[in-house]
């Protein structure tokens, strides 16, 4: 038989496993997009509220943008994750790892599938922010896209640990998909200046790249003031944890094809 | 002929526990093997050594004359194989769990190929059926036609007429026959039915606690140990070395 077994071929393999599994359910497609907007809707209208009182907490939309901004990263994060979850769930990994399937190549195509589901997600969110609350992310231009990718990959290099913990210590370790954007909130300063933090929060704040991308949000967004080198830092640091974050997880798979814990994944 | 595969004091243990123990077998081209022994003899170890979902403690296997401990990817895409212990994605359709796993392996033309695969497997009018609403024989075809995605030339199989009825049984029995014969595939199952492995096999391999206790012809085993039927020889053979 006739077999054209190519790198890009296999990631689209996949990227059509994850669009399959979207599209056959219209509720999922809804509730991608359904976090998203409420939490524009709520910070909205608390937005709207602090808007008279305090108008540096709310000027330039600030708020509703930087609440659209974060949730990038967490959705990012949980579709990558939870596209690997439901090869779990599936009892499919086996399948998929006698394949010629590389481990690097399963990491891209979560990668492709999480980036698709992050844009379902938060594009309607930051379209309807326009109407509801007259804010719009778009008005920030070229450097949106910067925020963006940029808390995109954090998302991403978080995925990777946890996909890591997950192939190694199985589903016990599910819940981690939850709490780990949790954990790194306080420090990544969303919705404070860093000069908030007490200054050892400030030490760690400085190893997270998304402390970076909220400083440079919040300078540009309230003193109009691009700061290139904040955003060299986030996307410095985002790199490094990706490349941990990749050998965090070929390094969880050689231990567990060692262990033999690839066909009893998903039990 | 070089064989398909060979394998040389193949071993794996967890910690204390040594669930395959210098197994060494040969596999020639377009023969049909058992792996035989009680729950526990190391079977599905075996088979996820062979398919490189589990690393060796020590040993080599020679996979279509490479070192497949070394690197299996050069070889996994003549490969395939099929379990119950995986299941395929239950909320896609099964035309598209073919595609996917089409693409997966580079498949030239995976549309014929997936009609081809469904008129023999007797699913055509499955395809468009989520796999979840599917009876455990259906999805039990549908894993067997996945495993024959890229017509592969060593098929691995892991209690391949589990949950089937005896009509379909037979079938898959013929079915796989006629692949090999037509194909020149190698063929290793694992399985319990004894039966199944007297009407299939060319040679049956028994394992207990992790090694090689016998080995030959079904006709060969049944003259050897003076037995009517493989389970009989299956079981003597269990007792003696307990």
């Amino acid at each position: 038989m006739r077999l054209q077994n190519t790198c890009s071929g296999r990631i689209l393999a996949l990227f059509m496993r994850y669009f399959f599994l979207l599209r056959s359910s219209w509720p999922r497609i809804v509730e991608i997009a359904y976090w998203p907007t409420m939490q524009m809707v709520v910070w909205g209208f608390v937005s709207q509220h602090f808007a008279p009182s305090s108008p540096g907490l709310t000027a330039g939309g600030i708020l509703i943008s930087v609440v659209l901004i974060w949730d990038t990263l967490f959705r990012s994060h949980i579709s990558y994750t939870l596209s690997f979850l439901e090869e779990m769930w599936s009892r499919n990994l086996g399948n998929l790892f006698v394949s010629p399937l590389r481990p690097w190549e399963l990491m891209l195509g979560l990668a492709c599938i999480s980036l698709i589901r992050t844009l379902i997600g938060m594009l309607p969110a930051a379209l309807l922010a326009i109407p509801f609350f007259g804010v719009s992310v778009f008005d920030i231009g070229f450097p949106l896209l910067i925020f963006f990718f940029n808390l995109v990959l954090t998302g991403w290099a978080m995925s990777q640990f946890v996909t890591a913990i997950l192939i190694r210590y199985g589903l016990g370790a599910e819940s981690l998909t939850w709490v780990l954007p949790f954990l790194i909130a306080p420090f990544s300063c969303i919705y404070y200046p860093l000069s908030t933090l007490p200054a050892w929060m400030q030490s760690v704040a400085a190893y997270i790249p998304t402390t970076y991308v909220f400083e440079g949000m919040r300078s540009l967004l309230l003193e109009e003031v691009w700061r290139s080198d904040l955003l060299i830092k986030a996307f410095s640091l985002n790199l490094f944890y990706l490349f941990v974050g990749m050998g965090a997880f070929l390094f969880a798979f050689r231990a567990a094809r060692k262990h033999g814990l690839l066909l009893q994944a998903g039990e | 002929m070089k064989p398909i595969l060979e394998t040389q004091s193949l071993t794996k243990r967890f910690g204390d526990m040594t669930a395959v123990d210098g197994l060494s077998i040969v596999l020639e081209k377009s023969s049909i093997t058992a792996l035989l022994g009680g729950n526990g003899a190391g079977k599905t170890t075996t088979l996820s050594m062979l398919l490189g979902l589990l690393r060796p403690t020590s040993g080599s296997i020679r996979l279509f004359d490479h070192d497949f401990i070394k690197d299996r990817f050069p070889v996994l895409g003549r490969m395939n194989f099929s379990s119950p212990y995986v299941d395929l994605p239950q909320r896609l359709t099964v035309r598209e769990n073919l595609c996917v796993y089409a693409k997966l392996y580079g498949v030239w033309k995976p549309d014929a190929r997936i009609r081809e695969l469904a008129a023999s497997f007797r699913i055509e009018n499955l395809l468009d059926q989520r796999l979840r609403r599917l009876s455990s024989g259906q999805k039990t075809r549908v894993s067997l036609a996945k495993s024959l995605i890229n017509e592969p030339e060593f098929l691995l199989l892991d209690e391949p007429t589990a949950s089937l009825d005896p009509d379909t049984t037979a079938w898959i029995r013929e079915f796989l026959r006629e692949y090999r014969d037509q194909r020149g595939a190698t063929i290793l199952f694992a399985s319990h039915d004894m039966r199944e492995v007297e009407l299939l096999c060319d040679q049956a391999i028994l394992m207990r606690s992790g090694r090689l206790v016998e080995k030959g012809t079904p006709a060969d085993l049944l003259q050897k140990y003076e037995r009517d039927n493989l389970e009989e020889v299956f079981l003597k053979i269990n007792r003696e070395t307990s």
